[in-house]
Order: C-alpha cells, then structure tokens, then sequence
C-alpha cells in the first residue's frame, strides 16, 4: 500500500525516540548493575555478581522491598473499595447526573501530584488541621502523632491519589455490560442483589484487574508520597534507589535494585493481563 | 374509532373464559411523546398473541411494561387475579426472549438455562434434571457445556428459549426473537416456536413487525398502530375482514376503492356493487388475488369489467398484476402465473368480497 521510504519517514521518529529515552537508558541500567563502585567512588567496568548478592545479603533492602509491597497492598484494597461501589453508582445508578459526576472524579487527576501531597501534610501534621480539630473538640489531649511521617500517611495519600486510576477501567468495564443482561437476569426471577453477585460482578472483573494493577504498580514505585510524608518508617524502595543514585554514589547497586523492580512489576503486568484474558468473553 | 369499553369487549381473550392477562387502559409517553394510548387486551390461557406494529408502534413498549422493566403511566395489568403493575420484573412469573438474546457470556449453556432456578435456590437435583429436559426440547443438549459465543446465532435463540420455558412461567413474552436469523432458518423457527407453544401449553406473547410471521404462528393478532390498536382479531379474520383502511393495507396487499353508496348499491368509478353499507362516502377493500378473469357463466353478484395489463410481476406460483380500466382506475389482481398476459381483460370479483372498511385518520 504504502511505499517503503513512506513508512521508513513514518517510523523511524518513534523509534528513535524510544530507542534514545527507553532502550538505551534501559541497556546502560542493565550495565551498572554488573560493575561496582571502587574505595575511591570511580566506577569500575568489571562484570560480577555482587550488587545482586548484596540486595539479598543486606537485610534493609528487602525489608524496605516487602514494606513497600504491603503498602501498596494496602493502597491496592482501599482503591478498590473506594473505587468500585463509586463507578458503579456512576454507571448504574447516576442517571442524568452521570457526566458531571465522572468529570468531578476525573478533576483531580488534573491537580499536580505535589499539591495533593502537601495538602496531606497540611492535615496530617501536628499543628494541622486534623490535630487541632480533634483537640479543640476534646477527643484527644495531644497531637495524634502517626498521622503523618509514618506509613499511614503514605497509603492515605497514596490512596488519594491513585482511586481515579483504579476507578475508571472498572467504570468502563461496568459500562460495556449490556443493560439487557440485567433486565434478564431480573426477568428471570434475581433480585438486584442477586444480579450484582452472578452477572454484573463477574463481567466486571478485567476491569476490577487492571485498576488495581494500576494501584499496585504506581504506588509499588511511588517514591514522593514516603519522601514527603513517610519519615523513617515509611520509606519504600524507590527512595532508597534515589538515594543510591544520589547522596551515596552507589550506581551499581541502584541498577540492580531498579532491574529487580522492574522484573517484579513485567511479571505482574504479564499475570494481570493473562488474567484479565481468562475472564473477559467477547 | 372504536371507544375504549367497546375495544375491551372485542380485545376480550375467548369470550366467558377467564383470561390469564388481562391489560386495561394502559397508557405511556416518554416526554412529550405518546408511545401507548388506552391499549386494553386480553390473552387467554394457553393462546398464542402476537403484537403486530411497525417499528415506533409501541409493541415492544407493551412487553416491556407487562415484563415490568418499563412502569406505564396509567392503567392496570392483572394476570389470574393478580395485579401485575406494582411488582418488580423478578416477582412476576413471566419470563421474557429478548431480542438479542441477552444469554449470560460469563456462563456456559447449561448454567445459563439453569440461571433462573438457581436463583429461586431449587435444589441441585431438581435444577439438573429440568435444565437437562429443557435442553432436549430444544434439542441442544450436546452444547450443554460451551459458552454462548461459541455457539451460532440459531442455538443461541433455542438456548434463550430454553432458559425462559424452564422456569414453567404462566406468560411467555417474545421481543422480535427471529429477526436476527436468516429467513429460512427463520422459516423453520416460526414452525418450531409454534408447536412447542402447543406442547408446553404456556400462554406466548410474540411482538414482531413481520405480518407474514402473525399470521403463520398466532391464535390472535392486535395489530398496533402509532399506540394505539388497530384491531384484535384471528389471522384469518384481520386478514378477510379488516375493519380499517390501515390494516387492510399493512396485512397483505389490497385495492383501497374510494365509492359512493346509495340505495345499497355501491359506485367507484364504473364498478359498481350491492353493499349492505349505509349511504354516504365509503371505502372498501378488495385483495387482489378475489379479483380473477371472468368465467363463461356469470353467478349472482358478480361484477364484471374490462381492464388492460400495464405492468407483469412474476412471483412464482402466482403473478401481481398492475391493471387499468377504461376510465382510469388502476387496480392490483393476484393470478396464477401464465407466461405474457398483455392487452385487454375481461375479469370480475364476487360483491362479498369488497369489505367496507374505516378511514384510519392521520396520527402525529
């Protein structure tokens, strides 16, 4: 159809561009993950094993691993449960008020990550709102102190943050059910509760997959939430890649964590997908 | 038009039977838009109904306020003494095939048909041995166990069918069920859905645009027009004696012929008949196929003309032919099929067979 020089011009853009800010940072990672660093911070171009040895050997990293993976657990669910029953008021229920509804769940995607963020801090902190709230209420005596600098903080916020993400596949996964299956199910003698449980939940399930693969994965590589909110307790593994890339001026080391990660989430991504495969049917 | 008592009596199911549905006054718009006006209509106990309409009718609006997933605007629907109306769809024993079927994609065949048992939490056994049996009447039990996508779009039909008639409603509504097939799967269908209504004995209520598919399958057809009935009567009746202009065109073909009656004879052009019809203007309506060429004998009441051939459709067994009269009136005659049939005719129809018909007035 197309002449060849015609889809080498067409082509050949993307491909560098992925090829210069994907491929080659990607093989340049894969690099440092094998050399090491000398006494002197010189990085030295000899091929091992150790960083790999190092991230299994020293406790801290895989602690601060299995941290994150529980937070984002955690972010995981409460996403879903914010998540789900709200697309499904929106698209079974919302009538008319439908569209106005989406575009207030879908706003604050639109507000800088940072904001919201500091938002957090400003309520969470000792003197912020909440504190002075429940003081001057009487509930409590003094600051609430795990409010903020702690791993609440961070599934909060995160929370916060990444529900949108999780919302909207299961919104569209709830709006390509088609309504006459509703109406037979009823027909055939369900209660809406019993629709909800045989028909409408089972259809929705890919998009159940791919919002909390959404939750999991973002908030799995967050690592501004636990910076700003986090303190020593809540500190996830990406903050301890920036620092290794930073302060530390261990490259090496940071690769290999960073290539870890991003094997751990390639395989999740691959799961979730095969998943969501098995339980969709059209 | 026909006042709504004098429609209640005519729409009644069999007359001195109690009838299974009884719908009165109904009346729904959407907005500003009148979709059903005053419908009354009865179904009897075991009868066949088909809702006739064209699309925008409101037949499929009817079956959906008796399904309970429309709520009509005023009007009562009862069935064996039970008022209908207020229940949610999943409290009537009705059930419903939609249009597209609406089979379950997440369930296999099986499990689709044994939904609705599964539901009312009948036992395992009960529900294996029914959904077994409901699968055989269809004869689809080598499919118990695939899914609805993989079966072809006639199977998915039988499986809706299936899945419907297991629950043993009183009342089974049909939406347009065959308009996905291809019409001689069709064909097979409407004959298939017919004699297993007769074996179930289950009351049917059939909406469909097709007048060909009414008249093969029902007991009784209403035939719906703009929201309102038209007329309720058995195929063979709506089809000799249609009380409207409207349904004598809709059900088969016909020649509208606008006369003059007076001292109980009627003129259209240089025809004229014996009708027992008041004087005044009046229309009848005369099926082409009751006009034939004249045989040697002329019978009591028969009126005779001469007419020319101006156009020759062959449809195989029979032929339409389009003919015009000396003064102008073109008609429509139904033969037998007979190779180049041109010049002038001489042909008659039986005065019994022009049937005085109403005007059907313009409606929005």
């Amino acid at each position: 159809m197309f002449s060849r020089a015609y889809r080498a011009v067409i082509t050949l853009p993307p491909l560098l561009w992925v090829a210069a800010f994907l491929l080659i940072p990607y093989a340049l990672l894969f690099c440092y993950s094998f050399w090491s660093v000398s006494p002197d911070q010189v990085i030295v171009h000899s091929w091992s094993l150790d960083n790999y040895r190092e991230l299994f050997r020293v406790d801290v990293y895989l602690q601060t691993l299995f941290r994150s993976m529980w937070i984002a657990a955690r972010v995981t669910i409460f996403a879903l449960l914010l998540g789900y029953p709200l697309a499904y008021f929106l698209s079974f229920h919302a009538g008319k008020r439908k569209d106005l509804l989406y575009q207030l769940v879908i706003i604050p995607l639109w507000v800088s990550y940072l904001v919201r963020a500091y938002a957090w801090k400003t309520i969470l902190g000792s003197d912020g709102v909440l504190n002075t709230l429940l003081q001057y209420v009487h509930l409590t005596k003094h600051p609430l102190e795990f409010l903020l600098y702690s791993p609440f903080a961070v599934v909060l916020t995160l929370t916060h943050i990444y529900t949108p993400f999780t919302f909207l596949p299961i919104y569209a996964s709830l709006e390509h059910i088609p309504r006459n299956l509703v109406e037979a199910s009823h027909d055939l003698g369900a209660s809406p509760f019993q629709t909800f449980w045989r028909v409408i939940f089972p259809l929705s399930i890919p998009g159940v997959l791919a919002g909390a693969t959404f939750a999991f994965v973002l908030s799995l590589g967050d690592f501004l939430a636990p910076l700003l909110l986090g303190g020593p307790s809540g500190i996830m593994i990406s903050n301890i890649v920036v620092s290794l890339f930073g302060a530390a001026y261990n490259w090496p080391l940071g690769a290999a964590i960073s290539l870890c990660m991003l094997v751990l989430v390639i395989a999740l991504l691959f799961l979730s997908e095969n998943l969501e495969k098995k339980w969709s049917f059209r | 038009m026909a006042t709504s008592t004098e429609s209640a009596i005519t729409n009644a199911a069999r007359p001195g039977t109690e009838p299974l549905l009884t719908i009165r006054n109904v009346a729904k718009s959407f907005g500003r838009n009148a979709v059903l006006r005053d419908i009354s209509l009865q179904v009897a106990e075991g009868e066949f109904l088909t809702i006739l309409g064209e699309s925008g009718s409101g037949k499929t609006t009817l079956l959906r306020i008796i399904a309970g997933f429309e709520s009509a605007d005023s009007g009562e629907i009862w069935m064996g003494g039970e008022r209908l109306d207020p229940l949610p769809p999943y409290r009537r024993r009705v059930n419903t095939v939609f249009q597209h079927y609406a089979l379950f994609p997440h369930l296999t065949v099986e499990e689709n048909v044994g939904y609705g048992l599964r539901v009312a939490k009948r036992p395992k056994e009960e529900i294996a041995s029914r959904v077994e049996q409901a699968l055989a009447m269809v004869k689809m039990t080598d499919y118990a166990r695939s899914k609805p996508a993989r079966i072809s779009g006639g199977q998915q039909q039988r499986i809706a069918l299936a899945r419907a008639l297991v629950n043993r409603p009183r009342l089974l509504l049909l939406d347009e069920p065959l308009s996905a097939l291809d019409a001689n799967l069709r064909r097979q269908m409407q004959v298939e859905l017919k004699s297993l209504q007769r074996e179930v004995g289950i009351s049917f209520v059939f909406v469909t645009h097709d007048q060909e598919e009414a008249m093969v399958m029902s007991d009784r057809i209403a035939l719906l027009r703009t929201g309102e009935l038209e007329q309720v009567a058995s195929p063979r009746e709506i089809y000799s004696r249609p009380a409207t202009a409207y349904t004598a065109q809709f059900i088969g073909h016909t020649n509208l012929l606008h006369a003059e009656v007076k001292d109980g004879v009627a003129r259209c052009h240089s025809l004229s008949w014996r009708t027992g019809f008041r004087d005044g203007s009046a229309l009848f309506s005369l099926r082409p196929e009751n006009i034939r060429l004249a045989s040697a004998t002329a019978a009591h009441d028969v009126v005779r003309f001469r007419a020319k051939v101006r156009h020759q459709a062959f449809h195989g067994a029979t032929e339409l032919l389009q003919i015009e009269c000396a003064d102008g009136l073109a008609l429509s005659i139904r033969t037998a099929s007979r190779e180049n049939r041109q010049g002038e005719l001489e042909l008659e129809f039986s005065a019994a067979d022009a049937v005085p018909v109403r005007e059907s007035p313009e409606r929005n």
